[in-house]
């Protein structure tokens, strides 16, 4: 016979018990659901305050309830933030920064992808003389800190005449990211299974068919977890998009910074909060739109199952 | 279609040599199978044809041409890997294609070759699919039309059959024999599963540590194992190695094992024997006779208590205590009740199917 113990209780036969018992709540698990709550809270309540500050009228703001629900509720403060915000002495709203963050985005985005997966590539899957001090090198450039290198950066993208434009700061997020975004691809493609490698190299033997034909349709995931990461660190950068940004040629975010900042007469909260919101979202969007593509495994059926 | 030419081929990582000094030449639609335990140097030598890897020394002949620097796809070659190694985001039809990438061939052609091997390997209803949605067999199948759309003369085989169960593995075995019957080409194949190879090729090489230790025939493998390490690698159960001593007086040669001797007069040795020489004899469990029945031309009887008994359906084994060890006995089952546990059985074993070898070095005398 055998006996089972389970959590100090005696059970005689050893066939399972169906329904499973629910354990209660414990005082354990209390906690956590405490603690939780609480974490939740602290992100919580500011981005209240920023939404409904964001739809309030300045007349109720001054009344000082901040975390009193907007009445009238107003759009006024989404469409000046937008429209006629003003950054410095030049009003014309978060919109000129959108278009420039776009601007900014889809070049570096296509650069860096392009270049660190081709690289990833020939590192992970060919035969490249010095991989291995090349790699190493790589793995130290992936961890210097931006700001050591931001003024020899910016003598050099002045004498190469793109300092102050978008596509010097596109090329120099996609140089910057390059190191990393190397090892990731790398990693992912050191992954695939050595035989499809070597039965591409049969049939085929070309380093550019292989990575279209083959590679880069097995690559979807990681794809999608670099866009993630680029778009996110991308959009959000504030100390590039500034030091590297001229007149005019600044991101979103170094024109919110503005927006902020500038005031004649009093603080537009208001307009200041629908200026962060509109802000934030992209990034947003694109997360929850791609987030649900990380499903399929890559090599689904390519080898013995 | 092509000859395989290996001409003093040495492999090695740093200071590991994995292949020494190796010389193979392979016939003409010949079905060679490179035979030998995990470790021995046959996959290696079978990415060396490839081009998958490259030679430390020697040279590689397909035909008239010495390949040994050209790359994969130039050689001439197709393979078929052991894991299958399908494209998983290509269809049947598009995997097939890709196998004629390097091929600049026109479309007409490249469509009449996958149906053509969609066609011989019944693989037709699956051309849309993708890799993820065959069965273990069907990718199989797949992976070897890949090979076969290519059309050349020599195919590599990499253990192909060893993810398959036992009976698509049997099935399969035939397949590609009958394949090779058809198509004419010259296959090599890598297995370390002996009734593969016994059942498909035309000729074996036998290998262990980076060395051929025999090439030949299955029966000249079988019948006449070149050394002591092929003579215990092919059969099943075991070939029975037991050391002996050699006497040699007035024309009659015997060995002495474990109390028995073993009338060698007969035996045909390479080398003259010696008295007292100290050799290993070799009886393969299936050629002892019937208990209490004499067989012809008898090299000795052995009478032996019976240690235990396994039965596998179709064959049956008695372990036999001799001197400190066992020998392995091949029975009829329906005579596997007379070998009692305990009991002491009389055997007989014939002359002609003696093998001896050299103690010292393992080669057969």
């Amino acid at each position: 016979m055998t006996m089972v113990f389970s959590s100090g209780e005696a059970v005689g036969d050893s066939a399972p018990r169906f329904p499973r018992k629910r354990k209660g709540i414990s005082g354990r698990s209390i906690a956590i659901l405490v603690f939780l709550s609480i974490c939740a809270a602290f992100f919580l309540v500011p981005l209240y305050v920023i939404i409904t500050t964001s739809f309030k009228t300045m007349e109720q703001i001054r009344e000082g309830a901040i975390f009193s629900l907007p009445s009238p509720i107003t759009i006024e403060p989404w469409i000046n933030a937008w429209d006629n915000a003003c950054s410095g002495i030049r009003c014309e709203g978060l919109k000129v920064g959108f278009w420039n963050s776009v601007a900014i985005l889809l070049p570096s985005l296509a650069l860096s992808m392009i270049l660190s997966s081709v690289t990833g590539y020939a590192l992970a899957l060919w035969n490249v003389r010095w991989a291995g001090t090349f790699l190493f090198l790589l793995f130290i450039c992936a961890f210097v800190p931006f700001q050591i290198i931001m003024i020899p950066l910016i003598i050099l993208s002045s004498g190469l005449k793109v300092y102050g434009t978008i596509w010097g700061i596109a090329i120099i997020h996609a140089v910057l990211s390059m190191p990393f975004l190397t090892l990731v691809f790398r990693n992912y493609y050191k992954g695939i299974p050595q035989e499809i490698m070597s039965a591409a190299m049969m049939d085929s033997g070309s380093f550019w068919r292989i990575f279209g034909e083959i590679i880069v349709p097995m690559s979807g995931n990681i794809f999608i977890v670099v866009l993630i990461l680029q778009v996110t660190s991308i959009w959000n950068d504030f100390l590039l998009g500034l030091t590297f940004g001229g007149l005019g040629t600044q991101p979103m975010s170094v024109v919110l910074a503005n927006v902020v900042i500038t005031t004649t007469g009093e603080a537009a909260y208001n307009e200041n909060m629908a200026a962060a919101l509109l802000t934030a979202i992209p990034p947003l969007v694109i997360y929850f739109v791609l987030g649900k593509f990380f499903v399929q495994g890559i090599t689904a059926g390519a080898i013995k199952g | 279609m092509p000859r395989v030419i290996f001409e003093d081929i040495i492999k090695s990582y740093g200071k590991l040599t994995v292949l020494k000094n190796l010389d193979l030449a392979i016939d003409d639609g010949e079905f060679l199978v490179l035979l030998g335990p995990s470790g021995c140097g046959k996959t290696t030598l079978l990415n060396l044809l490839a081009g998958l890897l490259d030679v430390t020394a020697g040279r590689i002949m397909i035909g008239e041409r010495d390949v040994t620097d050209l790359d994969p796809k130039d050689r001439g070659l197709a393979m078929v890997f052991q894991s299958y190694a399908l494209y998983p985001t290509k269809t049947v039809r598009g995997n097939l294609k890709f196998g004629l990438a390097a091929h600049k061939l026109p479309p007409a052609e490249v469509e009449q070759r996958i149906a053509w091997a969609a066609k011989l390997l019944q693989i037709e209803p699956l051309l849309d699919r993708k890799p993820a949605q065959l069965s273990g067999g069907q990718r199989q199948r797949v992976a070897i039309g890949r090979a076969l759309v290519k059309k050349v003369g020599v195919f590599l085989f990499d253990e192909p059959l060893s993810n398959l169960d036992a009976k698509l593995r049997t099935e399969m075995r035939l397949e590609i024999k009958k394949l090779h019957d058809e198509l004419k080409s010259t296959i090599v194949y890598v297995t370390h599963d002996q009734i593969e190879a016994m059942t498909m090729a035309t000729r074996i090489a036998v290998m262990d540590a980076g060395v051929i230790q025999q090439f030949g025939t299955p029966d000249e493998i079988y019948g006449r194992p070149a050394n002591l390490f092929v003579a215990g690698f092919i059969g099943s159960p075991a070939m029975n190695l037991r050391p002996a001593t050699l006497s040699v007086s007035g024309g009659k040669v015997a060995a002495r094992a474990a109390g028995v001797n073993l009338d060698v007069t007969h035996y045909g040795f390479v080398t003259p024997p010696r008295d007292g020489q100290s050799v290993v004899i070799g009886l393969r469990p299936e050629h002892f006779g019937e208990p209490d029945a004499a067989v012809a031309d008898p090299a000795g009887n052995f009478s032996l208590p019976v240690q235990y008994s396994e039965k596998t359906g179709s064959d049956a084994t008695a372990y036999l205590k001799f001197g400190d060890g066992l020998i392995a006995t091949r029975v009829d089952p329906e005579q596997i009740g007379r070998f009692k546990q305990g009991d002491t059985v009389n055997i007989s074993f014939p002359q002609g199917k003696l093998h001896v070898f050299d103690a010292s070095s393992g080669r057969r005398l």
